[in-house]
């Protein structure tokens, strides 16, 4: 049986991480306050993360702890209020080049069809006609979408609708993908077929990956490492290596050492989530 | 499933038209035996032939034209001001918070009651009867873009941002076609209050339109001439109502998430 080398620590407590000046990018002390009604919300933080150049990194957490504020930061959609954010060496002010999201909801364009949905932002990029062709083509071929390139949104499923918008980013070839739930609202067996696309995807394109999840199972999968948050204000209270091979896919679930993970995952979540569960109670 | 729905589709408007048929077919009986007197009543037939008699004649061309000008000025007018004046109210809160029960009791008020005001202020002519027809149409394109901008998923605003695209380019390249569908219902209701409001406005302030020549017509006994007139406001009101269903219904099966 592998061994689950990671650090628990307490909350509070720093985890050992791969050092910042080795990161791809990273967040030292990161923290969110929310203002609203003279009342001050501490959504997040302090957070110290650093991510490994072309890991495959997924934050679990609480519903409510945070973790789409995380990926809103590290994304340059959303400022913090204290600590630093930095992207291959350089200090994250508004959403930099190389940094490419897929966010929970659909965010297709409803009015253009999968072709030029996922050929927009490279339009918007000023790249040569036939370089856009080539790597549209590519990118409808990769994700299953060739008989639907004509086809507006409104007639797809959502699965389908997800993965024009995974290939919409993917054809920017971003080096930093940052995923906000983007399976949420699959069913089991989609988001499992969806996770082995989204492996082989990360081993081409050798890009760094964040994804944010609640599947316990989803991030066991998928990840690299995986990062457990605690309740708001969201920290890290354990980040769990998984020793996956590169190659994996979604086989790895029957095996003994996916249930290792996930087990050791719960039992962090858990701990979280009951405190949610009283404090709604009381 | 889609032949399916086509098919109910294309008996459905099969079943219209027989019903329209029917009642035209009903019409014409009963003005033909007599049971509707002349007097009252031309048969739909005669109105069809004096229709063309009067198009081929060109007796009431500049009154047709100056008619379907009039629409077309107020339509383009409520639609652009109704646009400029909804983007304003969307984009200050306390104002709309003001203003709304306003709007959703704007068509309570008889706008045509205004007519005096407007007569001494632009006079008995096109200027009266165009601001007659803003104001009934301007409210509707007003409603329509504030909702059409309440519905743009913040993702897609989130989206643009990932782009990197500036403020204008994501109002031009993603908010407005995301509203799109909302600002046509807007464009589709103001076209038709456009109508109403000229049509309405040339029978009590003008002295020229279809409005102006139909209320003639009743004045002088022609009742050849006013049934043609009141054919041909039907036949422009559906053709125009029609094409721009037409648009509408792509729009609105895009909107569907």
């Amino acid at each position: 049986m592998m061994a689950l080398a990671a650090q628990p620590g307490a909350k509070g407590t720093p985890l050992a991480q791969p050092s910042r000046e080795e990161a791809h990018a990273s967040l030292q002390g990161v923290t969110r306050l929310y203002h609203s009604e003279g009342r001050t919300l501490h959504a997040l933080g302090p957070i110290d993360l650093n991510l490994v150049k072309g890991e495959f990194f997924s934050v679990v957490g609480p519903s409510g702890c945070g973790k789409s504020t995380l990926l809103d930061i590290l994304a340059g959609l959303n400022p913090p209020q204290a600590g630093t954010v930095q992207f291959e060496g350089k200090p994250v002010v508004g959403v930099p080049e190389g940094v490419g999201v897929v966010f929970q909801e659909d965010a297709s364009f409803p009015w253009l069809n999968v072709r030029d949905n996922i050929a927009f932002g490279l339009r918007r990029a000023g790249i040569d006609p036939s370089e856009i062709t080539r790597r549209v083509d590519y990118a409808i071929g990769f994700m299953g979408l060739k008989d639907f390139a004509a086809s507006h949104p409104a007639q797809l499923s959502g699965g389908m609708r997800q993965r024009v918008c995974i290939a919409r980013t993917l054809v920017l070839q971003p080096r930093l993908i940052l995923l906000d739930e983007p399976f949420g609202a699959l069913d089991q067996q989609t988001r499992l077929l969806m996770g082995d696309e989204l492996l082989r995807l990360w081993r081409e394109t050798s890009a760094t990956v964040l994804l944010i999840t609640h599947a316990l199972d989803e991030a066991a999968m998928l990840s690299s490492r995986v990062g457990v948050m605690s309740t708001r204000p969201g920290t890290f209270i354990d980040i769990v290596e998984t020793g996956w091979d590169k190659d994996r896919d979604s086989r790895v679930v029957s095996t003994p050492h996916f249930g290792d993970i996930t087990a050791r995952l719960w039992e962090k979540l858990r701990v979280e989530a009951m405190k949610i569960m009283s404090a709604s109670k009381s | 499933m889609t032949s399916k729905t086509s098919t109910s589709k294309t008996s459905e408007s099969v079943l219209r038209l027989a019903v329209v048929a029917l009642l035209i077919a009903t019409v014409e009986l009963l003005c033909r035996f007599g049971v509707i007197p002349v007097a009252v009543m031309i048969a739909p037939s005669r109105m069809a032939i004096e229709l063309t008699k009067i198009l081929a004649s060109g007796e009431f061309s500049a009154d047709i034209v100056s008619s379907i000008g009039n629409v077309l000025i107020s339509t383009v007018l409520s639609v652009t001001l109704g646009f400029i004046a909804g983007l304003i109210i969307y984009s200050l809160p306390s104002l709309r918070a003001a203003l709304e029960p306003l709007l959703a009791s704007y068509y309570a008020v008889p706008t045509f009651i205004f007519y005096p005001v407007f007569i001494s202020l632009f006079g008995v002519g096109s200027g009266a009867i165009i601001a007659i027809a803003v104001l009934l149409a301007i409210a509707s394109m007003i409603t329509a873009t504030l909702s059409g901008l309440d519905r743009i998923p913040p993702v897609l605003r989130k989206t643009g941002r990932m782009y990197r695209m500036s403020r204008v380019k994501t109002a031009v390249m993603i908010e407005l076609p995301a509203a799109a569908p909302y600002l046509f219902t807007g464009i589709k209701l103001s076209v038709a209050y456009s109508f109403i409001g000229v049509i309405a406005s040339e029978f009590i302030l003008s002295g020229s339109g279809i409005g102006y020549a139909i209320a003639y017509a009743y004045n002088n006994f022609e009742n050849g001439h006013m049934y043609a007139l009141m054919l041909l406001i039907i036949v422009l009101a559906a053709g125009v109502n029609t094409l721009l269903n037409g648009v509408d219904k792509r729009l609105q099966m895009r909107r569907q998430r």
